[in-house]
């Protein structure tokens, strides 16, 4: 980041990495299994950028947890091989067997189930099966109505239920990190980080992301209200054939049949700051899961959806 | 006057006009303008019906943080739930879980976020209700600043004495008194007066018993009160100056809080530095991490590390650092509420919860502590029994052993007690399975507060703020009851022989 002017004086983003870093921290030095979950979007890129810079010179003491749906765009996964490459870090990926086993596909199956097998149960699979007493997540408060009263450690029980009335209160950046056996946290270091600073931290420090996010001519087509890309052969032939190429970009990036393109000239990150500081709805439009009706993410984390 | 801002009141219904043309004009100077923001956060104290969320939504919407989306959900559930008729109902954009909604109150703290041409905002939106002391107490531990709201029609009424007690308590250094719903007494300047002069007045019997708690030297700086009349509902005062009020020369509450002075508040004198975890990759590299939770270090200073007492030098301040050559990860100086890395010269023994400070600076340790405790759990608190406390990285088994009062957030009085419930407040003895650095905590907020855990459940029941050292021969001043006043009382009065001494206040 460049100098600030007066370094008594610091900036929000510098307050806010300083921030995440205590987090980061205090985790690494209360817990004796945690893991950070990985899933390849731009919030994911800055926590572990901090992870990074939290422990420098040292490697992050805990592994990157990806939950591998096998329909995350292909970009997604040569990005996410590259990037642990380069950086050195540990990366575990998990898939829900049994979903392979049935051949879940959200063409046919539909989003709601694809996400509760592929997404859901595959999370509370590989949690289970890694014994994380520490699960480090991307969520920000300003995301979604039912994340802005969350705790930044925020308890959940041998069943990976959040209870939403019964939180420990959290004061000052004292973390309460007492657990039984079986039990587990999931920690949110970019809690206070809004869309904007996320972006304009990766302006400034440089921090390579999926170039879905940038605007690119690409094969998409309408699917449930959403413009879906053409990622692979196993979307159906007579959606494919309707495909037309048209210059679009990602505001979110999962699945590829489950988020909606938009359409864009940004091709840059001044220009998809720009974009976004223009534009009239918010990230999460995109994701056709969020859609169904409202308080439904609070409902997908009660039932254990991060 | 930012530059937005001036350009927010002359848009009018579009308020955003000028700034977007600004972002599709030059995004890069906009960028470079949005990097060096700094950043206020502060707690919002009022009820439902105070208007509290009809102002935050209303912050919300006037700084565009409201998109369309969210716009048309909200329009949605006013008809629903809303309380508004045919205006957006601005609560509903801030009520945030769907049981809270339908019961139509906030249960919980809930943050919100918003940025202006000058600032970044965290707002922790608490409810004002008694039984919620302990999500105020919570919101209030990290705000710069508070926003008291009242009611122009009722005045300051006992909840303004609760939530200006709070706030005080937990050290908050602003106090802004936003009097809302001006509309309603005709934007009257009479009543605006007399409520400040009503406020003022409670605030100084408030300054006096808190003073009396914590001692006038234990504070670094006096709280600042200001006064903004305003109608959340209309916009009055609240981002736009309003026309309304042509008696009011002040800032509107947007405008104040833009402009209001906080880097002072930060305590760049007492170097205090919890050891958070210890990172040593190899065997040359042997770096303590941890934020720096006041004062500030430069590279050579000579430092002590307690409770050990061993001393050394800094060798180097390693920076948060990604690694890349072109910039060094070393830094001459450091300041809080920097995350840092030190090395030292010599190689001593250290661990996560030791605390590093300078060698010149005098700091008392001490394994008995007093200590306001505000209780927060179902479960009372038990003397005698044993807890955690963690304050910062230290982590140590505590006995409440003595409750020296508790203390009415409402009326202020000081009575005796045997327990704290939940939401309640008092002042605490507590000795602790070793010695600890202390600091009062209104002196230094990082190193002077704690929090409660119940081994058991592992709950977190209490947070504390230090107040003092304290040692055991010294017995707490005893509270005494009417029934024992009066005794006295009569007792020298007429049988002033046996040189009975007066006791009570």
């Amino acid at each position: 980041m460049r100098q600030n002017h007066d370094p008594k004086k610091p900036t929000h983003l510098k307050q806010l990495e300083a921030e995440s870093i205590h987090i980061l921290r205090e985790v690494a030095a209360s817990f004796s299994n945690p893991v950070m979950m990985y899933s390849i979007g731009k919030d994911s890129s800055v926590m572990l950028h901090l992870a990074i810079k939290a422990f420098y010179p040292a490697k992050p003491p805990f592994p990157l947890l990806h939950v591998d749906t096998l329909w995350k765009f292909r970009e997604m996964i040569e990005f996410r091989d590259r990037r642990v490459k380069e950086l050195g870090v540990d990366l575990i990926v998990h898939t829900n067997p049994e979903g392979i086993e049935m051949g879940i596909n959200p063409f046919i199956h539909g989003s709601k189930i694809h996400t509760d097998i592929m997404k859901t149960q595959a999370l509370k699979q590989a949690l289970n099966e890694g014994g994380y007493d520490a699960v480090i997540g991307g969520a920000r408060r300003d995301e979604e109505k039912s994340r802005a009263k969350e705790r930044i450690f925020s308890f959940r029980d041998k069943h990976h239920r959040w209870d939403p009335k019964n939180q420990r209160p959290e004061l000052w950046n004292i973390f309460n990190t007492r657990i039984e056996r079986g039990e587990s946290v999931r920690v949110f270091p970019l809690s206070n980080w809004t869309e904007l600073d996320i972006w304009q931290y990766i302006y400034l420090e440089k921090i390579p992301i999926v170039p879905l996010y940038f605007a690119k001519e690409r094969p998409v087509v309408e699917f449930e209200g959403a413009k879906i890309m053409v990622d692979d052969d196993r979307m159906p032939k007579e959606l494919r054939q309707k495909a037309t190429m048209q210059r679009v970009r990602f505001r979110t990036l999962g699945c590829y049949p489950l988020t909606g393109a938009v359409d864009s000239d940004a091709s840059t990150l001044p220009e998809i700051i720009k974009e976004m500081l223009l534009s009239r709805s918010s990230e999460r439009e995109g994701r056709l899961i969020d859609k169904d009706q409202e308080g439904s993410m609070e409902r997908k984390k009660i039932e254990g959806y991060f | 006057m930012s530059e937005e801002i001036l350009e927010l009141s002359k848009t009018g219904n579009n308020p955003q006009g000028s700034l977007r043309e600004k972002i599709g004009s030059d995004i890069e100077r906009y960028l470079e303008e949005h990097e060096k923001k700094d950043l206020l956060r502060f707690i919002t104290c009022g009820s439902v019906d105070d208007g509290k969320s009809t102002l935050i939504g209303r912050l919300l919407y006037d700084s565009k943080t409201v998109l369309e989306d969210q716009l048309a959900a909200v329009r949605n559930e006013t008809r629903k739930y809303g309380t508004t008729g045919e205006e957006i109902d601005f609560a509903l954009l801030i009520d945030g879980l769907q049981s809270e909604r339908e019961q139509g109150i906030t249960i919980d703290v809930a943050y919100r976020f918003f940025a202006t041409g000058r600032r970044k905002y965290i707002i922790a939106d608490t409810p004002g209700h008694e039984q919620y002391t302990r999500n105020m107490a919570t919101g209030a531990s990290t705000a710069d600043l508070a926003v008291i709201l009242i009611d122009a029609r009722k005045g300051v009424l006992t909840q303004t004495r609760r939530h200006a007690y709070i706030a005080s308590l937990l050290g908050i250094k602003h106090i802004v008194v936003a009097i809302n719903k001006m509309d309603i007494v005709e934007y009257s300047k009479e009543v605006f007066e007399n409520i400040v002069s009503d406020f003022i007045k409670m605030y100084e019997k408030l300054d006096e018993s808190l003073s009396g708690i914590i001692g006038e030297k234990n504070r670094s700086v006096k709280v600042s009160l200001d006064f903004i009349p305003l109608c959340a509902l209309r916009g009055d005062n609240v981002v736009q100056k309003s026309e309304k009020m042509k008696w009011y020369k002040g800032k509107s509450l947007l405008e104040f809080l833009d402009t209001v002075e906080i880097s002072a508040d930060t305590n760049l004198t007492d170097f205090r530095f919890p050891v958070q975890y210890v990172n040593r990759p190899n065997p040359d590299f042997r770096g303590f991490c941890g934020t720096i939770a006041s004062g500030r270090i430069k590279r050579g200073d000579e430092i002590t590390v307690l409770p050990s007492g061993k001393k050394s030098r800094i060798k180097r301040i390693v920076l948060p650092s990604d690694g890349s050559a072109k910039k060094s990860p070393y830094t001459e100086e450091a300041f809080a509420p920097m995350a840092v890395t030190l090395t030292l010269e010599e190689e001593i023994d250290i661990s996560r919860g030791d605390m590093i400070v300078k060698s010149n600076d005098r700091i008392e340790t001490s394994d008995t502590i007093e200590a306001m405790v505000v209780w927060m759990d179902e479960t009372a608190l038990q003397l005698g029994k044993e807890y955690e406390i963690k304050r910062s990285t230290t982590v140590l088994d505590a006995i409440f052993d003595s409750i020296f009062f508790k203390k009415d957030v409402n009326s202020w009085e000081e009575m005796e007690a045997k327990t704290l419930q939940l939401n309640e407040i008092g002042k605490c003895r507590l000795t602790l399975t070793r010695e600890i650095a202390c600091d009062p905590y209104f002196r230094i907020k990082g190193t002077g507060s704690f929090i409660v855990i119940d081994k058991m459940k592992n709950h977190t029941v209490a947070a504390g703020m230090i107040i003092d050292s304290s040692r055991k021969e010294e017995s707490p001043k005893r509270v005494y009851t009417q029934a024992e006043i009066e005794l006295n009382e009569y007792i020298r009065k007429h049988y002033p022989e046996w040189g009975c001494a007066k006791i009570g206040r």
